[in-house]
C-alpha cells in the first residue's frame, strides 16, 4: 500500500511537471471545459426567460446553479484515456507500460487525479466569477450534500473505468475514433450535458436512467442542487455501485483479452 | 477500387510465421549476439523473451519464468531496451523518469541512489539529468535511456540495437558500458545490432537467424571457419615484380608488389605451397575474410541450406 502511494506520488510530480510544459494548450483545453456549459446555460436561461420565468422546474437561477455545478463534476469525472490508447498502440509506447511490473491503470489514474488537482486552481475561480455573473440560486440541504461526495467519487470511478474499458477498443481498431464520437454523443444528451435530464422527453430520460450515463455525471449535482428525494439518492448509489462492479468486471476481461491479442499480433 | 471495397466488405487476414523451430539457451553471465538481416526475427525472438509476444507454440523460460505471464517477480528482473522506442517522459529531465522507475520497480532509496551515481558515472550523465529529454540529443537520450532501463538492476538485458542511429564514439562508449555491467552484475546479455563492431566486440557467442529459423548458434570465431568458403591470401613480392598471379587466385588487390588474393578455403593449403616454390616472397599472411563478409555471405543463402549446429 505505501509503494503504492509512493507510486501515486512519483506520478503527480511527473505529471504535474509534464503539464506545467503546455501551459498554454492547458488553458485552451479548459476554456473550452468552461465555454462549453456556458452556452448552454445562456441559451437555457433565454428559453426560461421566454417561457414564462421557468422551464420544467428550473428558473434562470436554478440554470446557473445546474450548469456551474455540472461543470466542476464534469471536470472531475472528464478523462482522455481514449486519445491516449489509440496514441499509445500505434506509437508503440504501450510496450514499455506492459513490461513495467504495475498494472498500467494505475499510471492512468495518477495522471488522471494530478491532472485534476493542477487545473482545479483555475476551475474554482472561474465557478466563482460565473457565479457572481449568474447568480445561481442553491438549494442546499445538508444530508445531500453530505451525500454528495461518495456519490462524487462514485461517479469518478464509473466513468474513469467505462471509459477505460472503451479506450481498449484500440486493441482490435487502429481507428477508435468513429467509437468515441458515438460515446460522446451519448454522453452529452444521457449525462445531463445538454440539458437536465428531467428536461428530456421521457424515452430518453428512461434510457438515461438504464444506462451508466446518468451515474457518471448528472447524478452528483442532481444531489448537491437538493433536487433529489432521499429515496431517489439511494437508488442513485446502488446504480452506481451496480455499474461499478459492471464497470470492473468489463476492464478485466476486456483488459486481458486486449493483451492477448496485443502480444499475439506484435506491435 | 474494387479491390478496396472488397477489402472493406471481407478482411482477409494472413498468418505469417516470423519464427519458427528456434531453440537455444544461454547460461547466466553470457552476453549473446543476435544476427540476422532486417526482418529475420531477432526482434520478435526478443519479445517473445521479455513477454511482449505470445507464440503460438513452443516453450519459453526466462530465470525459470514463462514471460508472456508477465508476472511482477519476472518484470522486476529484465529490462528490454529498443533503439527505436523511448519509455522517457519526453517534456521533464530524465532525473523525474528515473524517479518514476524507482516507485515503481520498488528500490530502495539507498540502493537507488548508489546505482544512479554508478550510472551517472559510467555513462557520463551529469549534465543531461536535469535538462527535458527532448532536448537531448540521440545519442544523450539513448544513454539516458539505457539508465533508466538498468536502475532496477535487472540480471537479464535484452538490447534490441542499442546502438541505432549513434556516431562511432557513442556507439564505442555504450558498447563498453554494455561489457562493463556485464562484468560487474553477471548480467545475462541478449543483443541485436546491424553493426558487427557491437557484436565482435560484446559476443563471443552468436546465434544467427535467418528468415525465421536458426542458422547457427555458437562461438564468433567458429562461425567464421564454418561459413567461409574462402581465405584470404596476402603476398609480398622480394622486387617489384609485376607477376600474373591470376593463376593461383582470384586476385583482390593489387599494389606495391602487395598482392591479395581470393582462394577456395580446401586449396588454401596447396596453393600457398606453390605460390612459395613458384616465386620470389617476402611475406605471406593467411586470414579469414572479414566477419561481415562472412556474415553477408550467409544471409545471401537460402535458410535451410546449412545445418545448424553449434
Amino acid at each position: 500500500m505505501t509503494a503504492l502511494l509512493d507510486i501515486y506520488r512519483a506520478h503527480f510530480k511527473t505529471t504535474i511537471a509534464s503539464q506545467l510544459q503546455y501551459r498554454a494548450a492547458l488553458v485552451i483545453w479548459l476554456i473550452g471545459m468552461v465555454l462549453e456549459p456556458l452556452i448552454y446555460l445562456v441559451v437555457w436561461t433565454t428559453v426560461a426567460r421566454s417561457s414564462g420565468g421557468q422551464v420544467g422546474g428550473y428558473t434562470p437561477q436554478d440554470f446557473a446553479a445546474y450548469f456551474i455545478v455540472f461543470m466542476l463534476v464534469n471536470h472531475a469525472t472528464f478523462t482522455w484515456i481514449m486519445w491516449e490508447y489509440e496514441y499509445r498502440i500505434r506509437q508503440g509506447t504501450f510496450s514499455a507500460m506492459l513490461l513495467r511490473p504495475i498494472h498500467p491503470i494505475h499510471s492512468d489514474i495518477a495522471d488522471n487525479l494530478s491532472y485534476k488537482l493542477l487545473t482545479l486552481s483555475v476551475m474554482l475561480p472561474t465557478a466563482i466569477a460565473l457565479s457572481l455573473a449568474f447568480r445561481p440560486a442553491f438549494h442546499l440541504v445538508p444530508w445531500a450534500v453530505l451525500a454528495f461526495i461518495p456519490a462524487l467519487v462514485l461517479a469518478f470511478l464509473v466513468r474513469f473505468l467505462m471509459e477505460w474499458a472503451l479506450a481498449l477498443a484500440a486493441f482490435w481498431t487502429t481507428r477508435v475514433n468513429a467509437i468515441n464520437q458515438m460515446y460522446f454523443v451519448a454522453l452529452l444528451f444521457l449525462s445531463g450535458q445538454i440539458a437536465p435530464l428531467s428536461l428530456l422527453p421521457a424515452p430518453i430520460q428512461a434510457i438515461g436512467t438504464a444506462l451508466p450515463f446518468r451515474w457518471m455525471v448528472a447524478f452528483p449535482v442532481e444531489l448537491l442542487l437538493g433536487r433529489l428525494q432521499p429515496e431517489e439518492a439511494l437508488i442513485g448509489f446502488a446504480a452506481q455501485v451496480i455499474w461499478l462492479i459492471v464497470a470492473l468486471a468489463l476492464v478485466h476481461v476486456i483488459w486481458r483479452a486486449g493483451v492477448r491479442r496485443y502480444s499475439a499480433v506484435g506491435s | 477500387m474494387l479491390a478496396a471495397l472488397h477489402s472493406l466488405v471481407r478482411r482477409r487476414f494472413q498468418a505469417v510465421t516470423a519464427v519458427a523451430g528456434i531453440s537455444f539457451e544461454v547460461m547466466p553471465g553470457e552476453v549473446v549476439g543476435f544476427l540476422g538481416p532486417n526482418g529475420a526475427g531477432k526482434t520478435t525472438t526478443l519479445k517473445m523473451l521479455s513477454g511482449l509476444l505470445h507464440p503460438t507454440s513452443g516453450e519459453v523460460s526466462v530465470l525459470g519464468y514463462t514471460p508472456w505471464k508477465r508476472e511482477k517477480a519476472f518484470l522486476r528482473q529484465i529490462t528490454l531496451v529498443m533503439g527505436q522506442r523511448n519509455q522517457l517522459i519526453w517534456d521533464i529531465p530524465a532525473i523525474d523518469s528515473f524517479e518514476l522507475n524507482r516507485a515503481i520497480y520498488r528500490i530502495p532509496p539507498a540502493e537507488y541512489r548508489r546505482t544512479l551515481d554508478e550510472l551517472t558515472d559510467l555513462l557520463e550523465l551529469g549534465p543531461l539529468l536535469r535538462k527535458p529529454v527532448r532536448n537531448l540529443s540521440l545519442g544523450e537520450r539513448m544513454k539516458c535511456e539505457i539508465a533508466a532501463a538498468l536502475l532496477h538492476r535487472p540480471r537479464v538485458l535484452f538490447l534490441d540495437e542499442p546502438t541505432i542511429g549513434l556516431d562511432v564514439t557513442m556507439q564505442r562508449r555504450i558498447r563498453s558500458f554494455i561489457a562493463e555491467y556485464n562484468r560487474r552484475y553477471q548480467a545475462t546479455v541478449l543483443l541485436t545490432s546491424h553493426y558487427m563492431a557491437d557484436v565482435e566486440a560484446l559476443c563471443r557467442r552468436v546465434i544467427v537467424i535467418h528468415q525465421g529459423s536458426l542458422l547457427y548458434d555458437g562461438d564468433l570465431n567458429t562461425l567464421t571457419q564454418r561459413f567461409s568458403t574462402h581465405k584470404t591470401i596476402m603476398v609480398q613480392l622480394k622486387e617489384e615484380r609485376t607477376a600474373d598471379l591470376r593463376a593461383y587466385g582470384e586476385v583482390v588487390a593489387y599494389n606495391d608488389g602487395q598482392v591479395t588474393l581470393r582462394v577456395p578455403k580446401s586449396e588454401t593449403a596447396s596453393i600457398t605451397e606453390r605460390l612459395l616454390a613458384d616465386l620470389p616472397i617476402a611475406d605471406l599472411t593467411v586470414e579469414d575474410p572479414p566477419i561481415e563478409e562472412v556474415i553477408e555471405h550467409v544471409f545471401a543463402q537460402p535458410a535451410n541450406g546449412m545445418e545448424a549446429t553449434p
